[in-house]
């Protein structure tokens, strides 16, 4: 029992950072409408940002991640401005080759920056090795990494809730990804704010870097993860912000399980048969919206 | 310029237009048989990687330019069709024969990976297939009897009719009359009344179903022939490398071919040809250029993915139709000489076509 409920803690851990990966690709959706392949490879670029923060310049660890947060805020709107927007209007198929255009090309540059590389790189933190256990010495033991993953999701989902009911700006965000048209014409500047979806989605997957920093380390292919993430959206239904968290729960959890108790090899395609079962069962997701074109 | 005057209903439906197409088609066929005799061995091999991949691409056009539905699993039946022509071969059946079994096997896989997208379309279809790539790649590095699992499976040598394939330049051909059997195949697929179907759901799903074409059908037909030539690539894929293992097919294969397509210009077979060709002639060209760029440069295992990138953003960015684009625009350009205005292939912008709704 004490073991599933371990299993089930580092699960909700795996699974936060799923969800904010996926949280990067359901913004971006819900504004745009296309999915960002690179998504996993900002990511990485947050890692990498936050590595050169506390070794390079010296910074405390949360000063860094702070300014990674920041550096990548204002790197997601520069490349929405760059080489999206000229895009506007395009099919989505289109965009999604772009952004998988970039994905590669933000592999291939990392690895040439002198001090990041090929190499795997290990961010520093502050907590790294403690321990909390509760209930006791043989009770359930929680590394200190794992609770930082779920304390900060937690804070950033508030903080975004926050954002999205009782800011302007947030309601404008709502107002353009349920009808880019309709926004205009009310005077919302659509351009800029899909410039501060892409911006806030770059620095959300930031922070889902450097809190799996501890964990699997920073190299150039951590990205890949975001392939992970897809399901998660999907089970959560795309284009809903809870359910791209919640689904990121299910996976984390349901590949976790799948690692202890089903044969070698079902961890890694088990969010994958989760999200075959889900597309069979409920093609729209657990909080998806169903909405049918009149013609 | 060029007048064409019809006089019968078939010219609208004819492979070649007019005497000048047969004559430069030609040409070009001869051109390629001869091609084998005048090149060196390694410049032949990297003949046969291109059509290979141009038949594993004009299969991934049946389904994303022609039937206007993505895949991002479509490794996963060049790993079907590769992976049966291997265990077939090893059971001793003729090339001919296998190959046919093989198309079959990622057909038939072709018909399952199908069924999520008579349900869901769009995104979600392309996550569906990006899963069951990912499923079939797991499960041919586990299922090792068959697939020889993550050590890979060698294959031997090929015998055609008797005839036995041992060197580069027979193989050529086979892969070479293989692609044009492919080519012509679509061909006609695309003038028959299923690729018709298949054009009519790209351009407008709801239009489509109003004409009477049941998207069910015509949908699993596309994704069954999609998979089955991409099988046929994955057969011949298979007797090139010698050798195969899982991490051959990953999703970065997938994408690969996805990319070629872009390249190439999607919505045509020259696209798919294109495509390839340029694929695995930038491959050859960062090869060659490591020799000469300062080792600094060269020495950077990056250096392939950052020119893939920057290829396939500058081509999405300023030649969305591919070099079959460019291609028409040189053409058009001498055709219409000195009429020929800028504007001609402007797209058109929308605000926003949205997908989310059914």
């Amino acid at each position: 029992m004490l073991q599933f409920l371990q299993l089930i803690a580092s699960g909700i851990a795996q699974g936060c950072i799923y969800g904010l990966i996926a949280l990067g690709f359901v913004l971006i959706y819900k504004a745009t409408e296309t999915i960002n392949f690179a998504q996993g490879d900002l990511m990485m670029l947050g890692g990498f940002l936050g590595l050169t923060g506390t070794l390079a310049l010296g910074l405390p660890f949360w000063a860094a991640f702070a300014a990674a947060l920041v550096a990548m805020l204002f790197f997601g709107m520069a490349l929405e401005r760059a080489v999206l927007r000229p895009l506007l209007g395009q099919p989505a198929f289109t965009v999604v080759m772009v952004t998988i255009g970039i994905g590669y090309l933000a592999r291939g540059l990392v690895t040439m920056i002198p001090e990041w590389g090929t190499d795997t790189h290990v961010l520093p933190v502050p907590y790294k090795d403690d321990i909390v256990s509760i209930g006791g010495t043989d009770g359930l033991i929680l590394s200190m990494e794992h609770i930082v993953i779920i304390a900060v999701t937690a804070l950033l989902i508030v903080g975004l809730y926050l954002l999205f009911k009782h800011t302007k700006i947030g309601i404008a965000m709502q107002a353009t990804s349920q009808n880019q048209l309709a926004a205009f014409y009310m005077g919302i500047p659509v351009r800029r704010i899909n410039m501060l979806v892409w911006g806030l989605s770059a620095a959300i997957s930031a922070c889902a870097g450097l809190l799996l920093a501890p964990i699997t380390f920073v190299h150039a292919n951590m990205g890949f993860i975001g392939l992970k993430a897809f399901p998660a959206a999907v089970v959560g239904g795309f284009g809903s912000i809870p359910g791209a968290l919640v689904g990121g729960l299910i996976i984390g959890v349901v590949e976790t399980l799948a690692g202890f108790y089903l044969p070698e090899g079902f961890k890694d395609i088990a969010a994958y048969i989760v999200v075959l079962v889900m597309l069979a069962v409920k093609p729209n997701g657990l909080f998806g919206e169903n909405l049918r074109k009149k013609v | 310029m060029r007048f064409l005057f019809k006089t019968h209903y078939d010219q609208d439906v004819r492979l070649f237009r007019h005497g000048g197409q047969v004559f430069w088609y030609g040409l070009l066929l001869a051109a390629l048989f001869v091609a084998p005799w005048l090149l060196p061995d390694y410049y032949v091999s990297q003949l046969v990687f291109i059509w290979i991949y141009a038949i594993a691409a004009i299969g991934l056009m049946i389904l994303v330019g022609f039937t206007g539905q993505v895949s991002l699993g479509h490794a996963a039946f060049l790993a079907m069709g590769a992976y049966t022509e291997a265990y077939l071969h090893q059971h001793g059946w003729p090339f001919a024969l296998s190959l046919t079994f093989s198309a079959l096997v990622a057909g038939i896989t072709g018909i399952i990976v199908g069924l999520p997208a008579l349900r869901v379309k769009g995104m979600y279809l392309a996550i569906a297939t990006l899963a069951f790539g990912f499923i079939v790649e797991e499960g041919v590095a586990r299922a090792e009897s068959i697939t020889g699992g993550n050590a890979g499976k060698a294959i031997g040598s090929l015998e055609v009719f008797g005839l036995p394939i041992d060197s580069e330049q027979r193989f050529y051909y086979l892969s070479l009359f293989v692609l044009v059997l492919v080519v012509i195949g679509v061909m006609n697929l695309l003038r028959s009344p299923t690729g018709r179907a298949f054009v009519a759901i790209r351009d407008s799903e709801i239009s489509a179903q109003s004409m009477g074409i049941n998207l069910a059908r015509y949908k699993t037909i596309a994704f069954a022939l999609s998979a089955a030539v991409a099988g046929i690539a994955g057969a011949l894929y298979a007797h090139k490398l010698r050798y195969l293992s899982p991490d051959q097919f990953t999703f970065l294969q997938s994408i690969e071919l996805l990319i070629i397509l872009v390249i190439g210009g999607v919505g045509s077979i020259y696209g798919a040809i294109f495509g390839a060709a340029f694929w695995i002639a930038v491959q050859q060209f960062i090869v060659l250029a490591k020799d000469w760029l300062p080792p600094a440069i060269a020495q950077q295992t990056g250096l392939q993915p950052t020119v893939f990138g920057l290829i396939l953003v500058a081509f999405v960015l300023f030649e969305p139709m591919g070099l079959y684009g460019r291609w028409l625009k040189i053409r058009t350009f001498f055709q219409l000489f000195p009429f020929y205005r800028k504007g001609l292939f402007r797209r058109q912008k929308s605000y926003m076509k949205s997908e989310r709704l059914k």
